[in-house]
């Protein structure tokens, strides 16, 4: 009978940490309505420069990447059934919607939540946090609120650069390798393209930028003593972000298209 | 008048009227770990308490608890004749403010130099324009050895450095009580008395209530108005730094006088 109590004492843990993670995203979120204050302001401005312009050649050539690989694969198929020419369609109704929102955040999660959990989860081991705390000055609103609104603040506009990239590497192989005709490719691209479609990706990246940092600055507040746990915080909170982007993204894109299709029901998605 | 022991608890004990600080039977364990065991204890205002046990017993802990930083298992802590330990963060925070805290490894923050780390509290006081809080940062740092360091990141200083700037930024806002852990750890004789003048002046001059945890028998028995001594949770001895000194107790004696017990020796001595 003892596996029902390790179960239990798991299950127990985990609805702890949901809990706790509620809790610490709440307080964050109320900082950010009442107001984040002079300092946290100020922080931002810095934040927003080495999460969102510091990471922009490194999303920029993911983009670029995955568009071009999207093209190389989706060709032979479209040109089988001799539809070659609406492959500027495919190809960025796919990187607008689906594969810029998602690489920029996970290359985020990766480079910049990463690096989030290891900056507090020292200051927290070296009693940095302990001694903002002590100085009558909340951490929360100090050092996340600024990250947070920096992830939510940038995440979107990386995904633009993404997504740029990416179809700029599609067009790339599309039109000048298999020789698709520019005209058609862009002529498609725009004709499957609705502001719907935009408005889903920025929309999703706007909801991993928040999964990102609060997941990254509550492994941070709260990980382990020493090297160790900092260490294992950092992994945890890429691998909690990543399985998280995912989630949300299946939830968001389920919900999306039925809301899509609840208002505009003559109108098919064009994917 | 004897030091008190928890063997003699009828002996005569050390002034306690006015005691701007109360412990009131305090329990705190982490896990299994017991580290408070009904600690009652009263800090006397305008004077310095000594805080002495071996390492890990428990005595960062007591001041953590004096700050809010950690809340009792049970018991009740009182400032002022306030109860604090039920406090909310943001209720605790006019108390934060009329205290300083030394933490024992600086706590310096990483991200801002030397300067703005001793301005820190007093920009969070509010009331001062630039020029008086330049005036006051520099004035400080004087007073700790450490002038014209302003411009200086803290991981350019030494961990006595360091510890110096700490100290600064604790004393930085003119506070009622100081805590200091550790003070004179790292930092060489000479400075090391430099920081015990530096006590005194505060408690004579400006009647700041200090309590000091610290392995420095030398610093100890200079400061101390009460010293204080902890083991396996508890008080076993109080008393005049005098009184301490001709403490009958064998285990007060062997850690004034840093003589290893005969059980550390047979241990060594299986080697």
């Amino acid at each position: 009978m003892e596996w029902i109590a390790v179960i239990g004492g798991k299950t127990r843990q985990f609805i702890q940490a949901v809990g706790d993670f509620a809790c610490f995203a709440s307080t964050a979120f109320g900082w950010i309505i009442r107001g984040p204050g002079s300092r946290a302001m100020r922080e931002l401005l810095r934040q927003m420069f080495d999460m969102g312009t510091m990471s922009i050649p490194v999303v920029m050539i993911t983009g670029a990447f995955i568009g071009a690989v999207l093209a190389i694969e989706a060709y032979p198929q479209f040109a089988a059934i001799g539809i070659a020419s609406r492959l500027g369609s495919v190809i960025v109704v796919s990187v607008v919607k689906q594969t810029g929102p998602i690489l920029t955040a996970v290359m985020l999660a990766g480079r910049v939540g990463g690096a989030m959990t290891a900056e507090l989860g020292t200051m927290k081991v070296t009693e940095q946090i302990d001694a903002l705390r002590a100085m009558a000055c909340d951490p929360v609103r100090t050092l996340v609120v600024p990250r947070l609104l920096a992830c939510i603040i940038m995440t979107p506009v990386l995904t633009v650069y993404s997504d740029a990239l990416g179809i700029w590497g599609g067009w790339l192989i599309a039109v000048g390798v298999d020789g698709v005709r520019n005209y058609s490719f862009w002529h498609y691209a725009a004709a499957g393209t609705d502001m719907f479609t935009v408005n889903v990706g920025l929309i999703k990246s706007l909801i991993f930028g928040i999964v990102i940092a609060s997941i990254a600055c509550y492994k941070g507040f709260t990980c382990g003593n020493g090297a160790r746990g900092v260490g294992r915080a950092c992994t945890e909170s890429f691998v909690a972000s990543f399985i998280l982007i995912l989630l949300t993204n299946f939830i968001m894109a389920v919900m999306l298209n039925n809301f899509y299709n609840w208002f505009w029901p003559n109108q098919p998605s064009l994917l | 008048m004897g030091a008190a022991t928890a063997d003699n608890p009828t002996t005569t004990k050390p002034e306690t009227t006015n005691p701007i600080i109360r412990f009131e039977n305090v329990h705190k364990r982490f896990g299994p770990l017991v580290v408070l065991d009904g600690m009652t204890l009263d800090i006397p205002q305008d004077r310095t308490t000594v805080i002495l046990g071996p390492s890990g017993v428990g005595k960062s802990v007591l001041l953590k608890h004096i700050v809010g930083l950690l809340r009792p298992d049970s018991g009740k802590i009182f400032y002022r004749g306030k109860q604090v330990d039920n406090l909310s963060e943001r209720e605790m925070e006019p108390i934060r403010k009329r205290i300083g805290f030394l933490f024992q490894l600086g706590a310096l923050f990483d991200s801002m130099r030397v300067g703005d780390n001793v301005a820190f509290p007093i920009r969070q006081q509010g009331g001062k324009n630039p020029a008086e809080i330049q005036e006051i940062v520099h004035e400080k740092l004087a007073v700790v050895g450490m002038d014209g360091t302003e411009k200086k990141w803290p991981a350019d200083l030494s961990g006595g450095q360091k510890k110096r700037v700490a100290l600064a930024r604790a004393i930085a806002m003119n506070p009622d009580v100081v805590l200091y852990d550790e003070p004179t750890t790292g930092l060489d004789p000479i400075r090391s008395d430099v920081i015990n003048e530096l006590i005194l002046k505060l408690k004579e001059e400006l009647n700041v209530t200090g309590v000091v945890v610290t392995h420095d028998m030398t610093s100890a028995f200079k400061v101390a108005d009460q010293v204080v001594m902890l083991f396996n949770g508890k008080i076993v001895s109080r008393g005049t730094a005098e009184e301490i000194r001709n403490c009958a107790d064998p285990n007060v004696q062997r850690f004034i006088q840093g003589r290893a017990s005969e059980e550390d020796l047979r241990a060594l001595h299986r080697m």
